[in-house]
């Protein structure tokens, strides 16, 4: 049965292949029907390995399915490799992309470029699982930049609007910054330890290399590089808020659940490495902390739904790695998936409350929609609840497990476990400055909207509720993978911090019903503070990371393709076609159409050869 | 050979007239003078190789000159072909007039 895991990658392959040969030609009805049934049939394929896996007991499984190439001991195969790690991903990916899949059938159903939309959804799926089953760094990196290309073309799906564009390139663009110094880390390692399987290359890297030592420390950052530009973290998470250009079900799928995850993956992938090097492990997690709290307040400031489901999601990647920095790998992975269900369940809803809106995605033009929008209200809710970690949710029990392993480092523990508890208050406050703006308070537009009907928008919904509100108790398979960390302890933590931190968030839910709910405080009041309005319009711009990076990385380059508009190595070039011009300007003159002209030169040619053989 | 003319004569002979039929087509401006003028030229060579021959006494020298009789006569029948097209197209033997070939 485990065999089988083949055919995991193989449907959306199909699907992806079939739609795009079909050049768009075919109807919605069996373009919808192909483009989601094969990530179904994925699904079902997943469930059944998960099944005879769990079964078996086996730690590890390989199927090697063909060598891509096999050049002077240098032979990475296509082999997909399947462990308690790949295991949940590929659950995660097929099981919530399908829900998503479903969903779009009813999402885009008006959209002309329906059979594309589905194309390039079933091409990032095939991208995805390679990345997560590949068991070399080199296949690996082939499903990694396959999910950025399919990023970079389903946030300009819609192309006519050129700010859409602009969104892609950046995201793309961004990306790659990481993406290059991730290249460079997987050559240095294929150098280093001469082996492009992860499984060897991590036992080799255990047995060659000490702890703390230079070599793992530089891997480990430059992979670390790669994994930030890819999850959007600290200083690369600017191009996120704008994909959000792109249709709402991708920002649930690429943006939410799964390719933004994909450093989270890449990290726990290669933890032996970070764990060899201590400094970079804690960096990861000081990275995650900060980016954690940043997005959280500008998610505070933000007016578009979308954007601020973005910044949550920046945000929340902030507490995985901040579980992988503390050494909490299995936390971390088990805050992927939840985070998975609860996040796409909440881009889901405000995809169905932008929909129901006539696409309105301003938070401040909606208001008193419970009515209207019941089943966006449920999702909001349930979504909300898992999202600010209410006690027995989903989300409560991975970012539990997260925070309590962060107050076990020694030394920084204490500030780590501070600056995630202070984050999940602000996840509080923005979570359900949202909730209630949009379905509280008074109607200020759009009064007479009317809910999207349709079962396969309300069906995936409902599902993912469910797995959002009980997706914690799922265990997830990950002690054999994570064998040689410090998991199994019991943790000891006393009763006075884990109430502060179920309050917190709570209390962060009580400020925004102050605020937003009941107008007994009102933001208008907070504005007309003196500073306040800067602070607003400084958090609102992310920090202003994008003027920093205007000013320091983009100017600079304009400023450069102005000046050298004109090519300065093209001179050299033109300076030698100008010479042979003037050359053959000098000897055109010789040329004058007088026949005596010529036998004269002639002659005298002859003669001054002749003269030449005589004389010498 | 009694009385034989010394090869140097006929050689000397052979490039006063070769350089008189160069001369002409130098100097000549009717395209007809300039043909009789290459006419002269290829009798010079001609003589050149009755002298030559006639010093080693071989035959080659008479037949390379039967060879250049023929080509003249070949040459000054295509020749002229071509000076009627040209004077029934540009009303001009000159061939001064004819120089738009230039660069």
């Amino acid at each position: 049965m485990l065999d089988l895991i083949w055919l995991l990658p193989t449907f959306p392959l199909l699907g992806f292949l079939i739609l795009a040969l079909a050049e768009g030609k075919l109807a919605k009805g069996p373009a919808g029907w192909i483009g989601a049934g094969s990530i179904g049939l994925s699904f079902a394929v997943a469930a059944l390995v998960a099944v005879s896996f769990l079964q078996s007991g086996l730690e590890s499984h390989t199927v090697p399915i063909w060598t891509w190439m096999s050049v002077a001991g240098f032979d990475p195969g296509i082999n997909l490799y399947l462990d308690g790690l790949s295991l949940v991903m590929i659950l995660v990916i097929t099981g919530v992309g399908f829900l998503i899949h479903v969903y779009s059938t009813g999402y885009m159903a008006d959209d002309p470029d329906f059979s594309r939309f589905f194309c390039y959804m079933n091409l990032f799926v095939f991208a995805m699982l390679l990345l997560v089953l590949g068991d070399n760094l080199l296949l690996l990196y082939l499903g990694w930049e396959g999910v950025g290309l399919c990023s970079y073309l389903l946030i300009g799906f819609w192309y006519d609007d050129p700010y859409n564009g602009y969104a892609a390139r950046k995201a793309f663009v961004v990306t790659r910054v990481g993406d290059t110094a991730m290249a460079i880390g997987l050559f240095l390692l294929f150098a280093q330890l001469g082996t492009l399987n992860i499984q060897d290359m991590l036992h080799a890297a255990e047995a060659e290399w000490a702890v703390g030592s230079a070599l793992p420390a530089i891997t480990a950052l430059l992979l670390l590089g790669g994994a930030v530009g890819k999850s959007a973290q600290l200083p690369l998470q600017t191009w996120l808020p704008d994909a959000m250009a792109g249709p709402t079900p991708i920002s649930a799928l690429i943006h939410a659940a799964t390719m933004v995850t994909a450093g989270v993956y890449l990290i726990a992938r290669t933890h032996t490495l970070f764990e060899l090097a201590p400094n970079v492990q804690l960096l990861v997690a000081w990275v995650g902390l900060i980016t954690l709290l940043m997005a959280g307040f500008t998610a505070m400031t933000q007016n578009d739904i979308k954007r601020i489901l973005a910044y949550s999601t920046v945000s929340q990647i902030g507490y995985m790695f901040l579980g992988l920095g503390v050494g909490a790998w299995s936390g971390a992975i088990f805050h992927l998936m939840t985070h998975a269900f609860f996040k796409a369940l909440l881009f889901l809803g405000a995809g169905a409350v932008i929909l129901s809106l006539h696409h309105e995605q301003d938070i401040f033009r909606m208001g008193a929609k419970r009515k209207q929008l019941p089943v966006g209200f449920l999702c909001f809710l349930i979504g909300g609840l898992a999202l600010t970690a209410f006690p027995y949710t989903s989300g409560y029990f991975s970012k539990d497990e997260i925070l309590i392993a962060a107050l076990e480092v020694e030394g920084q523990g204490l500030w780590l476990w501070l600056g995630g508890v202070i984050g999940a208050f602000f996840t509080g406050i923005y979570t359900f400055r949202l909730f209630f703006v949009v379905f509280f308070g008074e109607s200020r537009g759009h009064h007479d909207a009317k809910e999207v009907k349709g079962l396969n928008i309300a069906l995936p919904l409902f599902i993912l509720m469910a797995l959002s509100l009980f997706g914690g108790w799922i265990p997830v398979p990950l002690d054999a993978v994570f064998s040689h960390g410090a998991e199994h302890e019991e943790h000891h933590i006393s009763a006075f911090m884990h109430g502060v931190m179920i309050a917190l968030p709570l209390f962060g839910i009580a400020i925004s019903y102050l605020f937003y709910g009941s107008g007994i405080l009102s933001a208008e009041k907070l504005m007309s503070l003196p500073g306040s309005r800067a602070l607003h319009r400084f958090w609102n711009s992310g920090w202003g990371m994008d003027r920093l990076y205007d000013f320091l990385f983009v100017n600079p380059f304009l400023y450069l393709a102005r000046v050298n508009a004109k090519d300065i190595i093209d001179a050299f070039y033109d300076m030698l076609a100008a010479l042979s011009r003037a050359g053959h300007l000098l000897i055109v003159r010789t040329q004058t159409g007088y026949l005596r002209w010529y036998v004269l030169s002639m002659a005298a040619g002859l003669v001054a050869l002749i003269a030449v053989g005589v004389l010498l | 050979m009694m009385g034989a003319i010394p090869v140097e004569h006929g050689l000397i002979l052979a490039g006063i007239l070769f350089s008189l039929g160069l001369i002409g087509v130098l100097t000549r401006r009717n395209i007809v003078f300039v043909l009789m003028s290459l006419e002269v030229m290829l009798n010079a060579c001609g003589l050149a190789f009755i002298v030559a021959g006639s010093r080693w006494e071989q035959a080659d020298g008479q037949i390379m000159f039967v060879l250049i009789l023929t080509l003249a006569a070949a040459e000054v029948a295509v020749g002229l072909g071509l000076i009627i097209q040209m004077y029934r197209r540009f009303q001009t033997v000159d061939i001064n007039v004819l120089s738009e070939l230039k660069g």
